[in-house]
């Protein structure tokens, strides 16, 4: 077991080769570049200054020495410094000389979109397996149909709509919840239990918004999962010995059904993290999403690559994850690989 | 944890007491949350006029999050914004526009225009208690120019061939020649403190971060990605403000921003024209809290030619462009009436703008007239005129603003009305620069540029700002308008310079080598709670005494309470 | 056929998606007015027997314009993911035909670009490209090839031993017809199931992009830039933004139930009774 997950870690290493080689290749597609946004179209603003920012910035070097800073960049972990908000570190925080602490991007940013992701998947989770199972066992009757047709709509709506109405309607119409942000203005003074109540009323509509689009997937293929296991041989000698459908179906079934799904999950995080851009803005959260798109109209590449390797690294520890969680939950593959 | 999952699901009755935890906090957090929505419904009434009081809160909110608040190294629009509240200039622009002591009391100008005396106002503090000197100005222009520091805006300080500081209070610097624009140019500059910069690196500094100014506040808490506030500075050096606390939110969806206004989470808002003349006189309920604000605005949209390419190096061509785009139309479709036709780039009614000069009138047949003048026929009947074989047809680019793109769609069939060809492309800001304009890979633009406080426009029309990413991209190249240009920067005498720059317009709408569109007034929502505010708004727009609006107390927004 | 067609929801599926095929085919017959026909008089109209959707900010008919928005929203579906299969088709089949070594390098290449998110590589390079409808169908086509490459690799892989194909091989049949003539065939219900609901994510995908402002560049309309610009008077003119969006909602409704349903008839396990 320990060999098989070095051996996947090993793996990691030209997987992140390969990723950078992608990123900075995109990187290469932009024209323009800081200088471009960051004098602003200013008259005011000179070639000469703009070639001097250009060469701080690295941006006269050749390509294949930006890159080798870059890669020298990744295996420290050092992303460098956001060109545009050029005072703050891109991926963890920084000391100045007088001791005070600047907190990195990445930093700040991912533990926001990574709360609004896993509460979304916990949602979808209680709200999707429920549906598939009964989807299942009511095969091609009115529930069954009803549920897909449900969780499809939820896929297919698209979501700064929904977020939109939504918004207008318990934010400005009925002023029950929060409409964007992640806190109340002048919240600080509050205790921290209000604090936190106030915190979860802002994350109510983002992880909301977030599962309904995620439900037709779960749901799915829990349902698809499902349905293969109960035609199986051991689901009809169950069935057989008399055990009781209950016991059938959640004891044996719905337990096989659900390996599968793991992987799914592992699968499905470089999804959640490039989803969580569109919602971030609509909900003005400042999480990876928003930091992303941001750094994308200023082009400002350090921040670009940060995203696009640690989101990539999150990615491959998630697949990861799923994979040990298989083999251990799997008997037949926990044999496997301990051979 | 699966097969705690399982169970569940076997065992609903255990449910059913689990649930009952999170339907208290559920109630809790929607039920509460009805409470707040009947204290801020029960309708206030927002009309009694109250006497200025100090305190309250005024809430705006920004699209995007400012790098840092050193104007010279952060550069966009949000920076400039909030650290104009934090910095002093030694100058600025008072409500008419004309130029007023800031940190300076006065100023002279030695007799062979070169050298500027500033005389700073007696006693200048800074937030932090710290005196505020000429040697702060010193260090201030000293960093702009500077080649270490990531600045776009140190050719202008650059002229000065001598800065000097003869005592604490005055501050002189030296030209090599006259230079017009000077004055202005000292009123954008943000003067920063030397004590606390200057064994810092400008560029990498946490000062950016946490400034120490002069002005009417100080930064209070910047939340990243969430807001910044602001307090008043008690030792403001331009006496104090009434407003307490200024605090921007960062939301970046303009929808999610006009929703915020409605629920009256924020106080302040620009609009767009749809929103100011028909959205929100459509909801009384949110007339009975919002007051709508218009000003001159201070841009004006054009459609630019490159002329260095076939046919825009014709100006018949040009001309009939102008003649066939109906501008009153634009106004009227685009900006809902809600702004001015311009035919110089000076805000209409100050003393730069030439009073002689109108618009090309819309004239569809003078168009068609200076068109076949300039050789161009309908030889094949498709209803696109042509010359030489080749059919008069080029591309209008502009970048994501709804307005420029509306403004573009009517010209388009306008255009295509005398037979011209028009296709429209619309890009995202940053590659609109680097692949169209820098490279000059373009027919025509719709793009806008401010309405200059200082006449000169040297930058933008002399013939030798045309290099690759200078701003002369249409490739403008007439000898006596470079001519004019030059004199301008060179004579301080205001009533010469006018006339130097009136004469300037007069050849450049002649010349045609853009179309003036519109200068759309600039529309604001502010909530009734704010009162203090210039209507109808100066030439330098309501914002000009923001430090004179006040919140009474009665109004003043409910505080957060418990939950 | 029959099978496909005893359950409602892949009718109901199908419907959807002919009708809104034949609306945007016969557009220009349909449409009362010229979808880019300007009418500053007339801005903001709500519906009406004259405006069936009301008209926009610049006085356009709304209904004429979601039909041509149609036919570019369904364009970018159908070219997206017509790149997104044939990229599949070929990477896969190599993969699953050839195996070996160059099995292991497509199959790295396909979890490379797993990991990226990929929206932010389309983000990323349709703002670095100038969003155009070309550019955003190249590019959501190159980044959601991997489904596709898997699939057919898989299918290749379980079918490369059949006794048909090792037939056929024996008699001296060359790679390419082998791919072709006998492999390729026999693993199309799969790539067409998962093209369907390709497109439908395909026509989401644009919507989202326009709402970034990088979708689908106006004047040329379509459901995701009509929906956007409606967005921000959704208190206001509530039409400009419900018929794109209910019609951007049916038609990914109508390809899912389509696809899913065909997956359903065609996988003999979850359709035993």
């Amino acid at each position: 077991m320990l060999k098989y997950i070095i051996k996947r870690f090993l793996w990691m290493i030209p997987m992140l080769i390969g990723i950078s080689l992608i990123s900075f290749f995109i990187m290469q597609l932009a024209p323009g570049d800081i200088t471009t946004t960051e004098a602003n179209f200013n008259p005011k603003a000179s070639e000469e200054s703009r070639q001097k920012l250009r060469a701080m910035y690295n941006l006269d070097k050749p390509i294949i020495v930006q890159y080798g800073l870059w890669l020298k960049r990744m295996a420290t972990l050092d992303f460098g410094n956001s060109f545009a908000s050029h005072q703050r570190p891109v991926f963890w925080q920084s000391k100045d000389k007088d001791g005070n602490v600047t907190l990195g991007m990445i930093q700040e940013a991912l533990p926001i979109t990574l709360l609004i992701n896993v509460l979304s998947l916990a949602l979808i989770i209680m709200i999707a397996l429920p549906l598939g199972v009964i989807s299942a066992l009511k095969q091609n009757q009115f529930a069954d149909r009803a549920i897909t047709v449900f969780v499809f709509i939820g896929f297919a709506i698209p979501g700064f709509w929904l977020s939109l109405m939504l918004m207008y309607w318990t934010g400005v119409q009925h002023q029950w919840l929060p409409i964007s942000g992640l806190q109340s203005m002048g919240s600080e003074h509050l205790s921290w239990f209000s604090q936190t109540i106030d915190f979860i009323r802002h994350l109510i509509l983002p992880v909301f918004i977030s599962a309904i689009t995620g439900l037709a997937g779960i749901s799915l293929f829990t349902r698809n999962g499902m349905l293969e296991v109960l035609h199986q041989d051991y689901i009809t000698t169950a069935r057989s010995k008399g055990l009781s459908e209950n016991r059938v179906v959640y004891g044996h079934a719905l337990r096989n059904a659900l390996l599968p799904l793991i992987t799914l999950l592992g699968l499905s995080i470089p999804g959640l993290i490039g989803g969580s851009v569109i919602a971030e803005s609509i909900f003005a959260i400042n999480g990876m999403g928003k930091l992303f798109y941001d750094a994308v109209l200023m082009r400002d590449f350090p921040v670009i690559m940060g995203i696009l390797t640690i989101g990539a690294f999150l990615t491959l520890i998630g697949n990861l994850l799923a994979d040990v969680a298989y083999a251990w939950a799997d008997p037949r593959v926990r044999r496997g690989v301990m051979q | 944890m699966l097969n705690m999952f399982l169970k569940s699901i076997q065992m609903p009755s255990n449910m059913h007491r689990i649930k009952c935890l999170p339907f208290l906090l559920l109630s809790l957090i929607f039920l509460n949350s009805c409470d707040n929505a009947n204290h801020s419904s029960a309708q206030t009434d927002y009309s009694k006029q109250y006497p200025a009081t100090e305190g309250g809160t005024l809430i705006n909110a920004m699209t995007g999050e400012p790098s840092g608040l050193i104007a010279m190294t952060a550069g966009e629009s949000a920076a400039s914004a909030i650290a104009g509240n934090i910095f002093n200039s030694l100058l600025k622009y008072d409500k008419n526009l004309d130029l007023a002591g800031e940190l300076a009391e006065s100023w002279d100008i030695s007799d062979d225009k070169k050298t500027i005396t500033f005389h700073l106002k007696p006693n200048l503090k800074w937030a932090d208690n710290q005196p505020l000197t000429s040697e702060d100005v010193l260090f201030t222009w000293k960093l702009v120019t500077d080649d270490n520091t990531r600045t776009p805006y140190g050719a202008d300080y650059k002229l000065v061939i001598r800065a000097e500081t003869p005592d604490a209070n005055t501050f002189k610097i030296t030209y090599a020649a006259p230079y017009a624009p000077a004055l202005e140019t000292w009123a954008s500059l943000h003067i920063l403190p030397k004590h606390l910069l200057k064994d810092q690196d400008i560029n990498t500094t946490a000062f950016a971060r946490n400034p120490v100014g002069s002005h009417y506040y100080k930064l209070e808490k910047w939340k990243n990605g969430q807001y910044l506030s602001l307090v008043r500075n008690p030792n403001s050096t331009q006496g104090q403000a009434y407003i307490e606390k200024l605090t921007s939110r960062i939301i970046p969806d303009k929808a999610a921003q006009f929703l915020e206004l409605s629920a009256d989470n924020i106080d302040i808002m620009g609009l767009d024209s749809i929103q100011y003349s028909r959205v929100l006189p459509a909801r009384p309920e949110l007339n009975k809290n919002i007051a709508l604000y218009k000003e001159l605005g201070n841009s004006y949209v054009y459609l630019g030619f490159n002329l260095k390419r076939q046919p825009f190096n014709d100006v018949r061509v040009r001309q009939a462009i102008n003649y066939a785009i109906n501008k009153q139309e634009i106004i009227e479709g685009v900006l809902l009436g809600l702004g001015e036709p311009v035919a110089s780039p000076y805000k209409p009614g100050t003393r730069w703008s030439n009073p002689a000069l109108s618009p090309y009138p819309y004239n569809p047949d003078k168009a068609k007239a200076l068109l076949k003048e300039a050789g161009f026929s309908d030889t094949n009947g498709d209803g696109i005129l042509d010359k030489d074989g080749k059919p008069l047809s080029f591309e209008i680019l502009t970048n994501q603003n709804k307005e420029r793109e509306m403004t573009a769609v009517l010209m388009q069939r306008r255009l295509k009305d005398i037979g011209i060809d028009v296709k429209i492309r619309i890009l995202e800001w940053a590659s609109f620069l680097g692949r169209f304009i820098e490279p000059r890979e373009f027919d025509a633009v719709v793009l806008g540029w401010s309405l200059g406080l200082d006449p000169d426009q040297y930058n933008i029309w002399h013939s030798s700002q045309q290099g690759p990413k200078q701003f002369n991209f249409v490739g403008y190249n007439n000898p006596k308008v470079d001519a004019l240009l030059e004199a301008g920067r060179l004579e301080l005498d205001p009533d010469k310079r006018m006339k130097i720059y009136h004469e300037f317009s007069k050849i450049l709408l002649e010349d045609s080598p853009i179309v003036y569109l519109s200068a759309g007034y600039g529309l604001n929502a502010i909530h009734k709670r704010v009162q203090g505010i210039s209507n109808p708004a100066p030439p330098a727009g309501i914002g000009h005494n923001t430090h004179e609006w006040y919140i009474p107390s009665q109004y003043a927004r409910n505080e957060l309470s418990e939950y | 056929m029959k099978k496909i067609f005893s359950n409602p929801l892949t009718i109901a599926g199908f419907v959807i998606i002919a009708s809104i095929m034949l609306l945007a085919l016969f557009a220009p017959f349909i449409a009362p007015y010229d979808p880019d026909a300007i009418d500053v008089k007339a801005i903001l109209l709500g519906p009406s027997s004259q405006h069936f959707m009301g008209t926009d900010g610049l006085g356009r008919d709304v209904f004429s314009r979601m039909l041509y928005g149609a036919r570019i929203s369904l364009l970018v579906g159908f070219v997206a993911v017509g790149i997104a299969t044939l990229i599949g088709i070929i990477l896969g089949a190599i993969a699953g035909f050839y195996r070996g070594w160059v099995d292991t390098v497509i199959m790295r290449l396909v979890d490379v670009m797993l990991s990226i998110p990929s929206f932010f590589l389309i983000l990323a390079v349709i703002a670095f490209l100038t969003p155009s409808i070309w550019n955003i169908m190249i590019v959501i086509g190159l980044t959601s090839w991997m489904g596709v490459t898997r699939l057919v690799r898989a299918e290749f892989l379980s079918l490369r031993n059949r006794e048909f194909v090792l037939a056929a091989q024996t008699l001296g049949a060359k790679d390419f017809r082998l791919i072709f003539t006998h492999l390729l065939p026999n693993s199309l219900t799969p790539i067409i199931v998962s093209s369907i609901l390709g497109i439908g994510s395909a026509v989401l995908l644009e919507s989202g992009l326009s709402f970034l402002g990088l979708g689908v560049q106006p004047p040329q309309a379509s459901w995701g830039n009509i929906l956007t610009d409606g967005k921000i008077y959704i208190q206001f003119a509530w039409w400009l933004s419900l018929f794109p969006g209910l019609a951007i909602l049916i038609t990914v409704l109508g390809y899912n139930l389509l696809g899913d349903g065909l997956r359903d008839a065609y996988n003999p396990r979850s359709s035993q009774h």
